[in-house]
Formats: structure tokens, sequence, C-alpha cells
């Protein structure tokens, strides 16, 4: 994504400022000082730090006992992290690459999100799986998928994907405070930006999104990446006279409906933009749900704005023509406000 | 190591006749039209999962396969619960929501029965690091099939495994076949598990599976390794199904004197044999093969009675809060 911008935020100016990657490390950090039963595991997250550095200072303030580093078996990685969860523990694992998910899919598909019904609620599995999601930095089709829709399949799953720094805090509170086992996105695109940092005892509830920028002409509904180009396209054109109200989702499970519908009431016309390929991504879900129960409320067709529906490319220019950008974003919406 | 009393050995004669009961009963109760789906009967294992249960502390982790219901009942589930579950009742062991394939009780710490094959020794190897986070002094055990020993999982388990030093048994239930085809034509070693075990500097012993003490004690003295941190243990079990895989399965690939060799090492006959060499009385095994028999009728008697499961039952248990609730 070229064109990812640090969303904009009505905060006070005496706010300070954090990263969204600094953020990972300050949300995980404050649940293990809270809950002694928290544990993390994953490749290269202790000493090293994390290849992404969303790790930094944990292995230092918690030591060996509590911040793991694994060897690369991811399914050694979830599966004991849920025998782990199993039995007492709250782990949150970190699978490197979204990509990766792949290689212990059985663990998403089949396990975890199974045991406690299969079980008749015997069993309860806390725990967080963590991962770098999306493109935009040009890794290649097998390092830079956006997959969220890929944990949105599976019922029993829980699904965040953060937009923000302060977002990350609190989001990361209640997945792991969860007694549900949660995915959680976080996308390398996003891992630099910048914004307010969470303050004390920040914890935002999962399955509540947020109304970002309030507009009247069309409601844009964003996840994560796709967020801070939702507001670049809803900025670019207020210039024009259009009114655009945005909706960060948060979360793909619990799916915060009620105020993607209400948000379609209020305007009349809604897009929404992926990162996930159109084939099969979230949107999909969003926008059969808005035609069964928001119908009569529709002006316009409802427009998705995902990724295009090829492996991702390496080279910018390429990469740049298959995920959703502030231009076709902003195109679309010209168009749909004028329907 | 266990000493061996009559008493013991005529308890876990008992626990094995029950579960021998048990497993013909869902049998029959299958061809009565009574359970649906398929089932894959431990008949034949029943050492395995006694001998094993009998070496562990009650809050002991067990995880086993779909071929589980012997694990399930010799850690403590009642046979009734596991009946009404295969017959889809309301009183079943997971109120009808798992079936044969996913038995568990998890109030005597048996986390499940897991049908992808492989998928639960990570599982087990976690619940074994929590053990060890949380100093409880606990042991968890994975038994799966001769057929898990070429999946990933197994191999990603051992190896976290053995380096984390992890309190934790791996026990391998070698019946000859993964499924229908000989474990041996598909396997680059003789012994599936215990074969490996080098690869991970792991120590292993193959034993008598259908020898109800020899498996207790070779749990003993792994269960001891694992509480004194000295780490993981692979146990390969030599085993044979009474059955086929599963309910489809008449097993005719197996070649009748292989099938009678192993039929004359019945663990029921063996543990037996052992009673007599010790002096035990007929009259008082025919006792127990009574009070077993017993045990079995009760159980199908009370499945039977039990109530269909509820419909309601199906939108409930997704979530911790109970409910299935993915949207506002």
């Amino acid at each position: 994504m070229a064109d990812l911008k640090t969303p904009a935020q009505a905060t006070a100016p005496a706010q300070a400022t954090t990263t969204y990657r600094e953020s990972v490390a300050e949300g995980i950090a404050r649940e293990m000082r809270r809950d002694s039963t928290v544990v993390c595991l994953g490749e290269d997250i202790g000493a090293a730090e994390g290849v992404f550095k969303t790790t930094v200072g944990l292995f230092k303030e918690f030591g060996p006992e509590r911040i793991w580093d694994t060897p690369i078996s991811e399914q050694a990685i979830i599966g004991a992290a849920m025998g782990a969860a199993m039995t007492g523990l709250r782990p949150v694992a970190e699978i490197m690459f979204s990509d990766f998910l792949a290689c212990c899919w059985d663990y998403l598909a089949n396990e975890i999100p199974k045991v406690r019904y299969m079980t008749g609620g015997q069993v309860t599995v806390p725990l967080v799986i963590r991962t770098a999601n999306g493109g935009g930095l040009g890794f290649g089709a097998q390092h830079s998928q956006a997959v969220e829709n890929w944990a949105l399949t599976i019922p029993g799953l829980k699904v965040v994907a953060p937009s923000t720094p302060s977002d990350v805090v609190g989001l990361m509170a209640s997945a792991i405070r969860s007694d549900d086992p949660v995915v959680f996105f976080e996308h390398k695109g996003l891992f630099a930006s910048k914004g307010p940092a969470a303050p004390p005892d920040h914890v935002i509830p999962l399955g509540q999104a947020a109304v970002i920028r309030p507009g009247t002409d069309v409601t844009l509904v964003a996840l994560a990446s796709t967020v801070p180009v939702a507001l670049s396209a809803a900025q670019a054109l207020a210039g024009e006279g259009i009114s655009v109200e945005v909706v960060d989702l948060r979360c793909l499970v619990p799916l915060d409906m009620a105020t993607v519908l209400a948000s379609v009431a209020r305007t009349s016309k809604l897009a929404i933009v992926e990162e996930n390929p159109y084939q099969g991504g979230w949107g999909g879900t969003v926008a059969s749900i808005v035609a069964d129960e928001g119908f009569e409320t529709l002006d316009a067709p409802v427009r998705r704005l995902a990724a295009a529906c090829v492996p991702l490319p390496f080279a910018d220019r390429l990469e740049d023509e298959v995920i959703p950008s502030v231009r076709t974003v902003t195109d679309a919406v010209r168009k749909l406000s004028a329907y | 190591m266990a000493t061996t009393t009559e008493v013991d050995l005529l308890d876990l004669y008992e626990q094995m006749s029950v579960i021998r009961g048990t497993e013909k009963a869902a049998q029959d109760l299958f061809l009565a039209g009574l359970v649906k789906g398929t089932t894959h009967l431990a008949a034949g294992h029943e050492a395995v999962a006694v001998g094993a249960s009998a070496a562990l502390r009650p809050d002991d982790y067990v995880f086993a396969t779909y071929r589980g219901h012997h694990h399930a009942m010799a850690r403590g589930a009642a046979p009734a619960a596991c009946l009404a579950e295969l017959m889809s009742r309301a009183t079943g062991l997971c109120k009808a929501k798992g079936g044969s394939m996913h038995l568990t009780s998890a109030e005597h710490n048996m986390l499940g029965s897991y049908a992808i094959v492989g998928s639960h020794l990570p599982m087990a190897a976690g619940a074994a690091w929590s053990a060890k986070l949380r100093g409880s002094s606990q042991i968890a055990v994975a038994f799966f099939g001769d057929g898990a020993t070429n999946i990933g999982a197994f191999h990603e388990a051992l190896n976290l495994a053995a380096v984390w030093r992890l309190p934790v048994v791996f026990i391998c239930e070698n019946n000859l076949y993964m499924e229908y085809t000989p474990i041996g034509s598909v396997t680059a070693v003789e012994h599936p598990a215990a074969d490996r075990a080098p690869a991970y500097q792991l120590p292993a012993e193959v034993i008598d599976g259908n020898d109800v003490l020899v498996v207790r004690d070779a749990v003993v003295r792994a269960a001891q390794r694992a509480r004194d941190g000295e780490g993981p243990t692979i146990i390969e079990a030599m085993t044979y199904r009474h059955f086929g895989h599963s309910r489809t399965d008449p097993a005719k690939y197996r070649p009748a004197d292989e099938v009678e060799q192993w039929l004359a090492r019945d663990p029921l006959l063996v543990a037996k044999q052992r009673l007599a060499a010790d002096g035990i009385a007929a009259d008082r095994i025919a006792e127990v093969d009574a009070r077993a028999a017993k045990t079995v009728a009760d159980a199908v008697a009370a499945a039977k009675a039990a109530p269909e499961a509820d419909p309601a039952e199906a939108f409930t248990d997704v979530w911790a809060d109970g409910g299935a609730q993915w949207r506002t």
C-alpha cells in the first residue's frame, strides 16, 4: 500500500504518541503484568524480540519462564498453546507471518474452535494466536497475504484486526482476557504507523466497531490496513462535498453489524474496503447481512472494494494494482455517491 | 515400581472386562440401528488404557484418539455416559455433540479424543508445558495409533517436548495396521514410534501392549522420569484390534493365522492366566465377570432409557459464555 497513512485522530494534543509495533508489545506486557498465567511462545520472540520487533522488552521483563522461543514448528506452537490453554494458562502464540497459519491450519480449523463444542462445553481454550498479516511491503505471494477471511470461515474463532496503536492495546487486553480463542491479526503495513498511546487500563470489548469519522452520504466499512485508506479517501472526498462515514470494524467475530446497519440507515449507501481477495472476502458476509436486513435502507448497490483475485505479486507497481488504494476507493465512492 | 497384588490385577481385569463389554454393546447397538455415524472400537486395546491409567495420578492429563472409548472409561467416564453419547442421548458424555470419536471427560482430566490423526500430540506437550510452568508435578499422556507416527505433528511434538524437557509420555498403540494398510508397508522403520525416538534423543520401549501389568510398569517408569524432570518417554505398545478399523471395515485384509495368534493373546486372557497363576480361584474371576456384565447391561439400559438430545443444544457451548452468538 503506497498510500498507507496514519489515521487522523481527534485527540488531546498533549497525549503521547507511539507506534502500532510498540503497542503490540505494550498490550502483551500489560496483560502479563496483571496475570501470571499469560505466557508467550513463538519463533524468535524472546532474546531476538521478534522479527517485526513486536515483542521488544518482553523477554527482558518476563524472562525465559514466560517468553518461550520455539522451533519452526507451527503445529507444535499452536498445538502446545492449545494444550496449555486447556490446562490453566493463557498462552499468546505468535505465528510469524499469517501465511504460515496454513502450516497449522488443522488447529485453527478443526481443533481450537471445536473442542469446547464437541465436548459439550467441558473444555475452555483461552488462547490468543497473534500473527503479522497483509501486504504492502513487497514480500511476495507467500509473505503478504491478508488472510483474515480464512479465520472468519470457522465458527468458534474470534477474529480481531486493529487499525491503530491504541486499539492494538485495548483489543489485546480483551483478547488475552477472553475465555474464547482469538486470532489477532497485526497488520505488517501498519507496524510503523503512529497514533496516540493507549491510556492506562485501556480495554476495548471484542465486537464493538467504531464510527471513526461521521458522514451523511456514504458509509465506508473498513478493517485494519483499509481503515487509513478509507479515512484518506473520505478526506479527499470531503473537498468535493461528499460526506463519508467511516466504520472501523475492529473485529470480524464478533461482527458488529448493528453499528454497520445503523450507519447505512443514516447514509443509505455502503462501500466495503477489504484487503483480502474479493473471492471469499469478509465483505461478502457484511454485504449479505446488509442485503438481508438493511435492504430497505439502501439507495444504491453495495460496493465491495477488495484485493484482486490473484496471488500477491512482488513488485510495488504490481502489488499496488491488486490491493485497494486511496485512489480506487475514492473513485468508487464518488460514483456511489452519484448513483 | 508398583507392586502387584491380587486385588490390583483383579481390579484391572474388571476394568478391562467392562470396557470390552461396552465395546461389544456399542457394536450391537450399532447393528440395532441405535448408534449412528461411525465407531472405532478399542476391543483388544484394553490393556494399554487400563494399564497406563493405573500408573497415573488422577490429576494427570490424558489425550486420546478417535479410537478412544477405552481411554475415557479407563480414566473414569461412566460406560452409560459413553454409550449415551454414541446413541445421541442428552445424557451423553459430551451432550451428544461429540459422538464416538470425541469422548472427553474433563472432570477426570481426560481432555479429549481427537479425530485428526496426530493432532493431539502437540496438545499433550502443551499440557505438560503448562504443568511444568505451574509446578504442579502433573504429567500428560498422549495415546496414538501407529499411523500417527508418519504425520508431521508427531515429529513436531516429539522435538518440542524433547528440547523443552516436558513431562509427557507418548504411548503408541501399535496394532499393526494404519486403517487398512499394514503399517510396515508405509513406514521406513520397523517400530514406527520407538525407532523414531533416537532422532530426538528420547528413551523408548517396545512392550507387550496386551499385558496390563507390563503396560502399567512401563508407564510407571515413564511417569516417574517425567515427574523427575527427565523429560518425555516413548512407549510403543504392541496390540491388536478385535474389530476392523471402523464399523464399516470387516478387516478381511488381515491373515487368519495372524488374527488367531493375536486373539490367543487377548488382554483379558493374558490377565486371566496371570490371575490363575497367582492362584486366584476361578469362581472369583467368574464373580468379577458377572459384575462387569451387569455394569455393562445397566449402562445399556440407562443409555436406552435416556432422552434424545434437545435440539436447542445445537446452539450452546460454542463460546465460553455458553452461547453461539457471533454478531450483533
